[in-house]
């Protein structure tokens, strides 16, 4: 498959196929990453930018490494160090990084929208790894990875929940998409001060009781509470709603046999997760990481190398 | 006819405008065609544009003389303008406008304000408080003025509103009899809305006192203020933080409950949906003195222009779902909405230029306002009649300001418009500095040809 696409900026752009393609791709490279030696020289001269405008560990730490392992040069722009806290504006930002030719950034940006105002203003490609509260698509990639390895493949009829703050996530805008897309049933499941408006337009069920929510269901993903929800005033305190809304393995025994667990992370044990299912056999919580370095070399691979004319021809050359 | 038009006659005519387009009754013939039930305001639900006719337009010492059908009067004049081909308005009146001087001439100054309104259509125009300094203190209203007089010193006349609350701070009253004595003509805290309800009461009873109406920027403060994008679908998807219609109907009941209780007017400006027009309408029904806008592009656009993140569309309060555009131009056909404002925003393109969130609120409406509520008659969702109040007599008998009726005696300030002339959004045409309005790049239909103020040309 060709790839057309110059940006990836939610699941929205893309067909089902398109992101089979993905995913054929990442489990491609999951082989490459399990070998001794995992460094491959497919991207080798591509320069990437990692212009992380928040806080973030592990998606920086995974797009860092899936560029080292196809050989690109990766390039970090946290924004303590950046002229955005020198009151640079985002437009500025952005034309000054294009000025170093990069063959693409990685942005995340704490304000919904800002991956598509960059890619709408840069040549080079621009891959969204979180946008505030609007998409996270790399994040959703790599959980369907991972329910794709559990299910083999087929996700026509499963039932996935999205458990917790949903109207902060964009994990969640992301997996809606991306689960629909596949053929998923999506439940939502969540205190009505942490749901977004008009849930109705949205292509999902929507419960207010986690033991209802969870039954027979073949997935949950647990959402990170952000711990300044209290103080906006959205939730009393985190031990009610630990109580409430944490997944525990009370509700997995509601759920279908086999019933698997996901969470983005980083978790905040005892809350929106009881501990020992985190832990458990049913979660996948280091997996997805692992799927992670790979979905993200897959990315990596399609956008950069979309131009290359013998790209799609050649398949992968390692 | 020929009786009332020999004294008439006997004029010296100043300027002549022949065969232009009128939609409206001739004053002569208003009571006749009343009778009727032909008269375009009572149209309702009709939805058709009137035929109108072709008519003289005389004018003489700034003044209407005469509007009678083509022909019929036979005058020589100084100045005889051919207008075949053209509509006939009154020039309109804009209640709401922020043109930025003092202090933020980069976004839009009083020359360039002004401009665009004589460019757009406009006459009167009522300037918001939210400059810097704020406009709290008489030397700031006198100077003002002033840069109007130097500017456009035909018109468009400048009528300063003057902040109620000094540095808008919503703290303590401004001086509002200083303000009203250098000129200012309504007071309101636009840009930032009054918190207190308390402080709010005894500012509209201040202005009360000096026979003053208080226009109010409903937002309640807590709900999400200042979001610039609807709570509701959009936003969801997105992933905005977006300020449900109730922000704005939950304060209009506050204002409203308040003008009944204290026996005082009051304005609400730029309303934007259907929970509003509901109170307003119950409000109305029992007595209560209240007056509302809504703004074109309330009436034009949805939440939708919001869905590439467009800051152009950032507008506070914010472009709502399509089921509030019908119920604003029911209202506003109908009368409880009274009047339309353009809520004239302009900001410069690098402040607009940046993600979502960060962008400030506004549209630039008075290059385009004529043009898209014009377009709203042509497409039969707004009556002729309505549209000449909208723009003309409502905001005028409101707010104490001169407005041509095309009587003898008014003054002679209309517009000839070309309603069929297109053209194309575009920054370097607009006569605004503030090119951010979400029409950029868009075709619209209808020209300001000429506009004459008190009988003078000023396009």
């Amino acid at each position: 498959m060709q790839w057309k696409h110059k940006d990836l900026l939610d699941i929205s752009q893309l067909s089902a196929d398109e992101v089979r393609h993905v995913l054929a791709t990442a489990a491609y490279f999951r082989e490459i990453n399990s070998r001794p030696v995992k460094k491959v020289p497919t991207l080798k001269g591509r320069s990437v930018v990692l212009f992380f405008a928040e806080p973030s560990t592990r998606t920086k730490t995974s797009f860092d490494m899936a560029g080292k392992r196809l050989s690109a040069d990766t390039f970090a722009l946290a924004k303590s160090g950046s002229s955005l806290t020198k009151g640079e504006t985002l437009k500025d930002t952005a034309l000054t990084l294009q000025a170093m030719n990069p063959d693409g950034i990685v942005i995340r940006h704490g304000s919904s929208g800002a991956a598509q105002f960059l890619a709408e203003r840069l040549e080079c490609s621009v891959i969204n790894a979180g946008d505030g509260r609007h998409a996270h698509p790399t994040q959703a990639l790599l959980d369907a990875l991972t329910l794709s390895r559990r299910w083999g493949g087929d996700f026509a009829g499963k039932t996935v929940l999205i458990l917790g703050d949903i109207a902060h996530s964009r994990v969640a805008r992301s997996n809606v998409l991306l689960l629909n897309l596949l053929g998923a049933n999506v439940r939502l499941c969540g205190p009505r001060t942490l749901l977004p408006p008009r849930l109705d337009t949205w292509p999902v069920t929507v419960f207010s009781e986690v033991a209802k929510a969870a039954q027979g269901v073949d997935a949950v993903m647990c959402l990170r509470l952000q711990l300044e929800r209290q103080q906006a005033g959205l939730l009393p305190d985190l031990r009610e709603y630990a109580r409430t809304f944490g997944l525990s393995p009370r509700h997995m025994a509601l759920a279908a046999p086999g019933c698997c667990v996901l969470h983005p992370g980083p978790i905040n044990r005892g809350v929106e997760i009881d501990s020992g299912l985190a832990d458990s056999a049913e979660s996948l919580i280091l997996e997805q990481v692992e799927n992670g370095v790979a979905v993200r070399m897959a990315l990596l691979y399609l956008y950069l190398t979309r131009k290359s004319p013998d790209a799609a021809q050649s398949g992968i050359p390692v | 006819m020929p009786e009332n038009n020999k004294p008439q006659q006997a004029k010296k005519i100043d300027l002549a405008v022949k065969s232009a387009l009128w939609l409206g009754p001739l004053k002569s013939q208003a009571k006749a065609s009343s009778q009727k039930g032909s008269q375009p305001g009572s149209q309702l639900g009709k939805m058709q544009q009137p035929k109108g006719q072709l008519v003289d337009v005389l004018v003489a010492r700034g003044r209407i003389v005469s509007v009678a059908p083509v022909g019929s009067l036979d005058v020589h004049a100084a100045k005889e303008i051919d207008a075949r081909g053209l509509l006939l308005l009154p020039s309109l009146t804009d209640v709401h406008t922020h043109l930025r001087e003092p202090g933020q001439e980069y976004k839009e100054d009083i020359a360039s304000g002004l401009c665009a309104a004589a460019f757009g259509g406009f006459s009167n125009l009522l300037c918001m408080a939210n400059t810097r300094p704020v406009n709290d203190t008489a030397s700031v209203t006198e100077f003002m003025l002033e840069q109007a007089r130097k500017s456009w010193p035909d018109g468009p006349r400048l009528f300063p509103i003057g902040a109620l609350t000094k540095g808008l701070r919503g703290e303590e009253l401004a001086p509002m009899a200083d303000l009203k004595a250098a000129g200012c003509m309504a007071f309101s805290n636009d840009g930032r809305p009054v918190a207190s309800t308390e402080l709010f009461r005894r500012a509209m009873e201040y202005c009360q006192d000096l026979g003053r109406v208080v226009i109010d920027h409903c937002e309640d403060p807590w709900l999400a203020p200042a979001a610039g994008v609807n709570e509701g679908e959009v936003s969801s998807r997105l992933g905005l933080a977006g300020q449900p219609d109730i922000a704005e109907a939950i304060q209009a009941a506050r204002d409203v409950l308040l003008a009944e209780y204290l026996g005082a007017p009051i304005h609400l400006a730029h309303i934007s949906c259907e929970k509003s027009v509901a109170i307003i309408r119950m409000a109305k029904a029992r007595g209560v003195d209240v007056t509302a806008e809504t703004c074109p592009h309330y009436l034009t656009l949805t939440e939708d222009e919001v869905a590439g993140y467009s800051s152009s569309a950032k507008v506070n309060p914010p472009l709502r779902p399509r089921s509030d555009v019908e119920a604003l131009l029911d209202a506003l056909a109908d009368g409880t909405i009274d009047m339309l404002a353009t809520d004239h925003a302009p900001h410069a393109a690098h402040e607009k230029e940046v993600e979502f969130d960060a962008a400030p609120c506004g549209i630039s409406g008075l290059d385009t306002a004529l043009a898209t509520s014009w377009e709203l008659v042509r497409a039969g969702k707004l009556p002729f009649g309505a549209f000449l109040r909208a723009w003309t007599t409502a905001p005028c008998q409101r707010f104490g300001l001169p407005v041509n009726t095309f009587a003898p005696g008014d003054p002679a300030d209309f517009l000839l418009f070309d309603q069929d002339a297109t053209w194309v959004v575009d920054p370097q045409t607009m006569k605004s500095k503030g090119k951010n309005t979400p029409l950029l790049g868009r075709t619209l239909r209808g020209r300001v040809v000429a506009h004459f103020l008190a009988g003078k040309s000023i396009v």
